[in-house]
């Protein structure tokens, strides 16, 4: 097994079963040759290169403004790259949708906005009906279905603005299942929700990961070695690693700054208390 | 009540007027809903300012120019439709100037149209019943064009309910579903421009903001689905523009004002309610 990142990994034999499931010669699913992205500025992503396979549990981290969120975008075709290639499902990201779920930041919804659990995970059929007209009875079954496998059965009459932080995560990760997708992206399905509802949503995401390729940004480097099986790293440059190559040292190098940030306050605390 | 009853049955411009009212109300409480969500108010207030230019220009028109066939409310379509064509485009490709170029807009739209209604001979009343309503001054005419403005407007907006309501939701996840976010948005500030014109006869450009917008904030109150606020912003809409015409026909009062008045108070009532009964 070899050395963990962090703390001891009592998941860790879990992790190696599902690891020789993993087909590592599989066609992968996302594949990323020297993409560069900039935003009329420095560039965001300098020369990302790597692939994803088919069933993998990725967790993106990296630095606040290292360019995860870009990543997630040029991965969706919303934007495209300055120089180099991404291909998801073997196309191009714009052509390949129709198969990909997205969750986006929580920080973009209005959450007073007036619509139910049933109508927000609706939205993620509108792909599939006609182009008019109300949704049709294939579609609502499709909806009750994945609420349920999020673990909200029985709440599609709720407003959505009535659930907890918690509770909208899981009907926006709904929505993404109802397009009945291949691939899931997530952009920080966990931030600003207490560690408990973390843990929960992360595991319903490895459960989710037995059928689909999940992958998701994070800041929350704490969680990482003990569901994910791969992990990206972004500060402008992109690696990625197995989970249990991730040293301590890796993520230092990376959080480098920010870890002195960290500790430099708490080190002038006790200077002064002293 | 007894006098207005009575009125009503022997006047056909006050038949008209209470259809106007009626007709008006469902546009507005369609649209008003999909304005209100997605927090659009002050795109519907610059459309509906710069529909000012378009019926003074067609009033010039038709009074300089002999022009018979153009009405000011043909010229309202247009203004409208443009504004919102210009607004809607500005907003969707430069995004941090959206509110400076409507801004501009809602002033030069005004300016045209007292320019060209300065410069038409004639009854400067007419300027005041653009602006504040007149709706005892709906013709025939104007109610066949009102009619026809609202079946269309109703028909678009509930045919495609399901995409207004995403792309008003997450306008993001929309697109990456397939749906043409850009072509929606216009649409969706086409049909505010059109629900606009059906309103100023009603209550006048100045006003159309408040009948666009209290009546689905009321609503909001009680339903929290986008088509049950639709229903109920319809319903209430009828309410207070029919009440709005009872009220100020016996003290002759200006009846888009009374009507306005009527939903600024309701509105406040619902609001007071609300907090006595979280209180409690």
């Amino acid at each position: 097994m070899g050395a963990h990142f962090a703390s001891p990994n009592t998941h860790g034999s879990k992790i190696v079963m599902k690891e020789e499931v993993l087909r590592m010669d599989a066609e992968p699913i996302i594949v990323c040759r020297d993409v560069s992205f900039s935003y009329d500025g420095p560039l965001v992503l300098q020369g990302a290169t790597f692939s994803v396979v088919p069933k993998d549990f990725v967790c993106v981290i990296g630095p606040n403004g290292g360019g995860k969120t870009t990543l997630i975008r040029l991965m969706l075709g919303l934007i495209e790259p300055l120089r180099g290639k991404v291909e998801v499902l073997g196309r191009s990201p714009k052509l390949a949708r129709s198969r990909v779920g997205y969750m986006p930041q929580r920080a973009h919804l209005d959450p007073e906005f007036p619509v139910s659990v049933l109508d927000v995970v609706l939205m993620g059929r509108l792909g599939h009906g006609p182009g008019f007209g109300p949704h049709r009875r294939s579609d609502r079954a499709v909806a009750e279905r994945v609420l349920t496998e999020v673990g909200l059965p029985e709440m599609g009459r709720r407003p959505f603005s009535s659930l907890s932080g918690g509770q909208r995560q899981r009907v926006l990760i709904a929505r993404a299942l109802a397009c009945e997708p291949e691939l899931l992206l997530l952009d920080e399905p966990t931030a600003n929700l207490d560690p408990s509802v973390q843990e929960s949503l992360y595991a319903l995401l490895r459960d989710l990961n037995e059928r689909l390729t999940v992958v998701l940004v994070s800041h929350d480097v704490g969680f990482v070695s003990v569901f994910f099986r791969t992990v990206i790293c972004v500060n402008r440059t992109v690696h990625l690693h197995p989970t249990r190559e991730l040293t301590a040292q890796r993520v230092a190098d990376m959080y480098g700054r920010e870890v002195r940030l960290l500790h430099h306050p708490s080190g002038q605390k006790s200077g002064a208390g002293s | 009540m007894r006098e207005f009853l009575d009125a009503l049955f022997k006047f056909p411009f006050l038949q008209y007027a209470l259809l106007a009212g009626v007709i008006a109300s469902v546009a507005c409480g369609i649209v008003g809903s999909y304005v209100v969500s997605r927090r659009i108010t002050y795109i519907a207030g610059g459309v509906a300012h710069c529909t000012l230019g378009g019926m003074g220009v067609a009033r010039y028109l038709n009074t300089v120019c002999d022009w018979t066939w153009l009405q000011p409310l043909h010229g309202a379509v247009v203004s409208a439709i443009l504004a919102a064509l210009i607004i809607g485009l500005v907003s969707l490709h430069a995004r941090q100037r959206e509110d400076t170029v409507i801004s501009a807009l809602w002033a030069i739209g005004m300016a045209v149209g007292i320019l060209f209604i300065a410069k038409t001979p004639g009854y400067q009343e007419d300027l005041m019943s653009y602006l504040f309503g007149n709706i005892l001054l709906v013709s025939q005419q104007d109610l066949v064009l009102i009619g026809a403005l609202d079946v269309l407007v109703v028909a678009v907006g509930v045919l495609f309910y399901n995409k207004f309501l995403a792309v008003c939701f997450d306008e993001e996840f929309a697109r990456l579903r397939g749906v043409k976010v850009e072509f929606y948005y216009l649409l969706l500030l086409c049909l505010t421009a059109l629900t606009v014109v059906v309103l100023v006869n009603v209550v006048g450009l100045v006003m159309v903001i408040a009948l666009l917008t209290l009546p689905v904030a009321i609503a909001g109150n009680f339903v929290n689905r986008l088509w049950q606020i639709m229903l109920l912003a319809t319903l209430i809409s009828i309410v207070l523009t029919t009440g709005g015409l009872v009220v100020s026909y016996g003290p002759g009062l200006p009846s888009g004002a009374t009507t306005i008045a009527l939903a600024g108070a309701l509105y406040l009532l619902v609001l007071i309610m609300g907090r006595i009964k979280r209180a409690a």
